[in-house]
């Protein structure tokens, strides 16, 4: 009986394309739409910041040279992960990244609490070269980020899609994306107290390739690494809790 | 090329000149106003494509019109020049992959240049195997199979060959976006806005092919390949609409951000990377395999009813199991339960196409001994069966707290794309090339059987090299001393792989040797054919004409 049922739709080619279409869009309608609707999906987290322009740079250059191919963002439940990188990592952590970073592959190490674990010097050497400070890494070096002048210019129109997109960026951090690019890797000049006022008070401004002079590539990936972990508390809170109800 | 050409009608030559000439005029508008961006050198690629493509049209402009006779016979000139592209991808592709492989055991084989670095080379080399050679593979065994098993030519001359060229500019652009660092990081998905947009045109332009062609059809069943050709164009189409949705920072920035951010994004990713390995690394060559199999075989499938649970059920279940990539993230635990059970069902209707195809071969298994292509196509089957039973495997959660991160999932998928997809395709090539340029069988028979073993050796050094990494790199992170603490740091874990790592290239230069090997063995097939073309056609395959050539539609 099914047999014969095929036989007949195995004869209409438009019939044929409805049923697929409609076979195959039943999983991804039951397992994402609910994603956007059910509320617990994402935790609150009142202290989560957006990226600064700067760190949003560092994060395309990220991007760009394909780190999510070897490196996670996205420590799972489970107590050797927990133990070896740091609290597990939350949903909201996430929220503003458009597109996220989880990424499947560790051939090196998962990167989600990598902010403030090493300096700044640590992290521009290691982009220089990763065997001047980890004699055994097989990672790419990146000379060209503290030669490449990073372009600011744009940052402005970056901001607007991102807002687009739907992370709040206000019309004042719009205007001053390019000064706010600018200033938080020159902590001398001028630009560099907006920054703060605009981001809080918490928000690392210095010239994190030892370079107040330039604004380098390097500037916004280490600004961006640095900030990695660290947009929110809330996981850290969540953790600390667990651990004084035990 | 100018033979290409003059079998084109003049309508069908001025058409290609005005979409050339489109084409090179958007290359130039991206090329202008993106100066200062990477979108810029883009445009020229897209201009330069477009114009060389231009003179080789004005070089067989001015030939006579084709020949009426050209109706009673299937339209094949996309076909042949899909299968010399397939070969050319192939090793493209792969060549960049023992590239990176060699990388990562030798991280100082680079020059101080951005492009040579690992994360641009990479999505070249996954894109170029992916798309460049799978996808030309698909392309154009489903112009050929879909003309056999319908019976009936394709309705014009123009649309195959836009879909193919347009198909290539697509992952021109792409790999060279890659080398300029333009991605989207989504993987398996990086091209950027503008490049999606292309591919959905030339995507909508396949599929109305594909059903104007069924329309024609002379056979009142549409055969089990082309269900299969069909859920790979249709789902793949939904597959890259949805998760390529963002929004470019200008018209004149390559860079855009991604609709969905977090949680949704990984999700919509994954239904994303995990259906492009269904519908585009299955289920199409599903397709190649349900023709090319029985017909080298000379036997009729095994079961009618096997084809449908099969069918049906892959193109059910595997929607769900995406979120199989996300155990234990931040993604609710509902939906990774889900997509681990799905992902357990799937082994049916996987294992029923795997089961079918090699009991098609019974009474032919002295052919299987014989014959290196339909040997190729056995071993296929049988890769495909072994992967899709250690995807199920490695969807348990509790095995996935394992393999995830690791060198496991590359194995994996390895076993997959090499032992399955590769495989399929050379087998179906090597049944194909003869029919396609009127030989009796390849240039030699000898050097198919030498790409068999380069190929099925490559692919067990690889797997096996791969299983051994990341069974062993997922143990050592896990590891506890007696104290109670983590037993290795990270980089004993990376110290470890090396020697594996060395391993993995030598497989992948031994698959690529066969790719290489094979692609000489084309080459020289195509030659002798041309050295012969003066012998006549057989007449025997051909479609079914009703009426008149006036009949053809777009001519």
């Amino acid at each position: 009986m099914p047999e014969f049922f095929h036989r007949k739709i195995e004869r209409n080619a438009i019939g044929f394309v409805v049923a697929i279409v409609a076979v195959a869009s039943i999983g991804g309608l039951v397992e994402i739409a609910p994603l956007f609707t059910i509320h617990q999906t994402v935790e609150e987290a009142p202290d989560m910041r957006v990226y600064t322009p700067l760190e949003l740079a560092g994060r395309n250059i990220y991007i760009r040279e394909g780190c999510y191919a070897c490196h996670s963002q996205m420590i799972r439940t489970l107590r050797d992960e927990v133990e070896r990188y740091g609290p597990y990592s939350l949903a909201v952590e996430s929220k503003y990244d458009h597109p996220m970073l989880w990424g499947s592959k560790r051939t090196g190490p998962d990167l989600a609490r990598i902010g403030d674990k090493y300096s700044d010097a640590w992290h521009v050497r290691h982009l220089i070269n990763p065997r001047d400070v980890v004699p055994e890494s097989v990672m790419p070096k990146y000379g060209w980020l503290a030669r490449n002048d990073l372009r600011i210019d744009d940052l402005g129109a970056h901001l607007v899609a991102q807002q687009d997109v739907g992370v709040p960026y206000t019309q004042e951090m719009v205007d001053n994306a390019t000064r706010d690019a600018y200033g938080q890797a020159t902590p001398d000049t001028d630009a560099a107290s907006g920054v703060s006022e605009r981001y809080g008070a918490a928000t690392q401004v210095r010239a994190f390739d030892g370079d107040p002079a330039r604004v380098t590539e390097m500037d916004a990936l280490v600004a961006y690494l640095q900030i990695l972990g660290r947009l929110t508390e809330a996981p850290y809170k969540q953790s600390a809790a667990a651990e004084a109800g035990e | 090329m100018v033979r290409f050409v003059s079998g084109l009608t003049v309508t069908e030559r001025q058409v290609a000149l005005v979409v050339l000439l489109a084409l090179s005029l958007i290359g130039l508008a991206m090329a202008a106003a993106g100066r200062g961006d990477p979108m810029g050198a883009q445009g020229f690629i897209v201009m330069i494509f477009s114009v060389g493509l231009g003179f080789a049209v004005m070089s067989g402009y001015y030939a006579p019109e084709p020949d009426e006779s050209r109706l009673s016979r299937y339209y094949d000139d996309p076909t042949k020049v899909g299968i010399v592209l397939t070969m050319i991808w192939a090793v493209i592709g792969m060549a960049v992959g023992v590239w990176v492989a060699a990388l990562l055991a030798w991280p100082d084989l680079t020059f101080d240049a951005a492009w040579a670095s690992f994360g641009r080379l990479r999505p070249v080399h996954t894109s170029g195997v992916i798309f460049g050679f799978g996808g030309n593979a698909l392309i154009a065994t489903s112009f050929h199979v879909l003309q056999r098993t319908s019976r009936a030519r394709l309705p014009d001359q123009f649309t195959p060959w836009f879909v193919l060229i347009g198909y290539n500019l697509f992952c021109i652009v792409a790999a060279s976006g890659y080398l300029m660092g333009i991605t989207q990081s989504k993987e398996y998905a990086e091209p950027e806005w503008y490049a999606d947009i292309w591919l959905v045109i030339v995507w909508v332009a396949y599929f109305l092919l594909y059903l104007r062609t069924l329309a024609r059809r002379k056979e009142p069943h549409i055969y089990v390949a082309n269900w299969y050709y069909m859920a790979f164009i249709l789902v793949v189409a939904v597959l890259h609409i949805v998760n390529n949705l963002a929004v470019p920072v200008s018209f004149a920035h390559a860079k855009s951000y991604s609709l969905f951010s977090g949680v949704q994004d990984a999700m919509t990713e994954w239904w994303y990377g995990h259906n492009a390995v269904a519908f585009f690394l299955t289920s199409g060559f599903l397709g190649m395999m349900y023709y090319y199999l029985p017909k080298r075989a000379g036997r009729p499938i095994f079961s009618y009813r096997l084809s449908i649970i099969s069918f049906w059920g892959i193109t059910f279940l595997y929607m769900w199991a995406g979120s199989h990539h996300l155990h234990y993230t931040a993604l609710p635990q509902w939906v990774q339960t889900l997509g681990m059970t799905f992902s357990i069902m799937l082994l049916v209707p996987s294992w029923a196409s795997a089961g079918n195809a090699l009991a098609t071969l019974n009474g032919a298994w002295h052919k299987v001994r014989d014959d290196a292509t339909l040997r190729f196509m056995m071993v296929a089957a049988v890769f495909y069966g072994l992967s899709t039973f250690e995807g199920s495997f490695m969807a348990i959660r509790p095995v996935n707290s394992l393999s995830h991160y690791t060198d496991w999932t590359v194995g994996h998928v390895h076993a997959g794309a090499l032992g399955w997809v590769a495989m399929i395709t050379f087998g179906s090539i090597y049944a194909l090339v003869p029919w396609m340029w009127k030989r009796q069988a390849m240039y030699s028979s000898r050097l198919v059987e030498v790409h068999f073993w380069l190929a099925l050796a490559g692919t067990i050094v690889y797997v096996f090299a791969m299983w051994n990494s990341g069974i062993i790199q997922g143990l050592m992170w896990r590891t506890y001393n007696d104290g109670g603490t983590l037993a290795y740091s990270f980089i004993d874990s990376m110290v470890a792989m090396h020697p594996y790592y060395i391993a993995r290239a030598f497989g992948g230069l031994l698959f690529l040797s066969g790719a290489v090997v094979g692609t000489y063995n084309v080459f020289m097939t195509i030659r002798a054919a041309h050295a012969e073309a003066a012998a006549g056609e057989t007449g025997a395959d051909v479609p079914i004409v009703a009426g008149s050539g006036a009949m053809q539609a777009g001519e």
